[in-house]
């Protein structure tokens, strides 16, 4: 620099700034529960009878308490001043970190049932090991979240053995339904740099030795509902999915609906 | 009586035709609010059994709270009196005071009385 010439710009991309591992673990804890609630929510008033409409509500409606304590925690993490508000409804599709068996189109009534299901297991196990977590507050969260999880895979395994072991439609209808979510299933316990962080710091879990578990309770009560386990689907090592914010189609318009109201009216108030 | 016995039959028939048999089966709902408390009548739901039963009587009936017990029966096991009944079964000779225990005080520290 001393002689006047500036240095040529270099040909090297800046490294990229390290990720925000606990705010983006708490993005992809808030995210599932914030889409999977919102996807659950279009059964409102649409359920095959009343008891199930208001059943099925419920749990968007726990799933949107839990994903509201950890959207709080993720903006806390962040430091930006961004609170849950800002996360769900100011952030694009490619900034949401949800997996994409949560965003799926719900379907017909096997299938929302089916991915709910093998969600909720996945919750269970994940929010059992996540209450041990060495991050006080997200302890504190799973906690919270556990009892309800424990309680929403009772009601969509019991549904699972009636749909599976039902009629001949409803066999029919839940075997397509978990054909087509298995291959799915690969993302919720691949692990990658962020997981791997959080497990170092004793605050996140160790997807790869919980998979056995959640398998275990599946296989379970899908042998029982006469169902048959679709075979794996391997996953490619460098696949992108919805933890790293490539998501399909059917997100963006979840969240057209979902943001929509908060976008034409910033700051509104009930 | 007879006439009112009929009429109600006829009723019966009537809503089971207007139901259908696509209808999942009755379940009255009884709800505990704290221990030692009685079950009370909630309400009515449809399951196909009393798991599903139970978790519906937690969605519908439960779920804000206040609750720390669940009962379900199929509403078939119930057996009601009818309304015929009302003036043998429940006139209360209220002109019989010695029937009524309100000669007693209840002693301090008995609840659920």
């Amino acid at each position: 620099m001393t002689d006047g010439v500036a240095a040529p710009p270099s040909i090297v991309p800046a490294p990229k700034p390290a990720p925000n591992a606990p705010f983006e673990y708490l993005l992809r804890l808030g995210d599932d529960r914030l889409v999977l609630g919102q996807r659950l929510a279009e059964w409102c008033g649409h359920g095959p009878i009343l008891e199930e409409d208001i059943a099925l509500s419920n749990v968007a409606l726990d799933l949107l308490g839990q994903a509201t304590m950890f959207l709080r925690r993720a903006g806390e993490l962040e430091g930006q001043g961004r609170d849950e508000d800002a996360l769900a409804y100011f952030r694009e599709a490619i900034e949401f970190r949800n997996c994409l068996l949560v965003e799926l189109p719900k379907g017909d009534f096997a299938f929302t049932i089916a991915r709910q299901f093998l969600f909720d297991v996945y919750a269970v196990v994940t929010l059992d090991a996540l209450s041990r977590s060495a991050g006080a507050e997200l302890a504190a969260i799973a906690a919270k979240a556990l009892k309800e999880a424990k309680y929403h895979v009772r009601h969509s395994g019991e549904w699972m053995l009636k749909l599976g072991d039902g009629t001949e439609e409803s066999h029919r209808r839940a075997q397509r339904a978990l054909d087509e979510l298995w291959r799915h299933t690969a993302e919720l316990f691949a692990p990658d740099a962020v997981d791997r962080e959080m497990l170092a710091r004793g605050e996140g879990v160790d997807l790869e030795a919980l998979k056995p578990q959640w398998e275990a309770i599946v296989r379970d009560v899908v042998t029982r509902a006469t169902l048959s386990l679709p075979h794996d689907v391997p996953r490619l090592a460098n696949a992108r999915g919805g933890r790293a914010g490539a998501h399909t189609e059917a997100l963006g318009h979840l969240l057209a609906e979902m943001q929509i109201v908060a976008r034409s009216h910033p700051g509104a108030k009930w | 009586m007879a006439s009112t016995i009929i009429n109600q039959d006829a009723l019966a028939e009537q809503a089971a035709s207007l139901l259908g048999d696509n209808q999942w089966p009755v379940w009255e709902v009884f709800t505990q609010s704290e221990q030692g408390a009685p079950h009370e009548h909630a309400g009515s739901l449809h399951a196909t059994d009393a798991e599903q039963a139970l978790q519906n009587a937690r969605d519908v009936y439960a779920r804000r709270g206040g609750v720390i017990s669940l009962w379900v029966v199929p509403a078939g096991a119930i057996t009601a009196s009818s309304p015929g009944d009302n003036g043998p079964f429940f006139d209360p000779g209220a002109d019989k005071a010695y029937r009524h225990p309100q000669f007693y005080k209840v002693p301090r520290g008995v609840r659920g009385v």
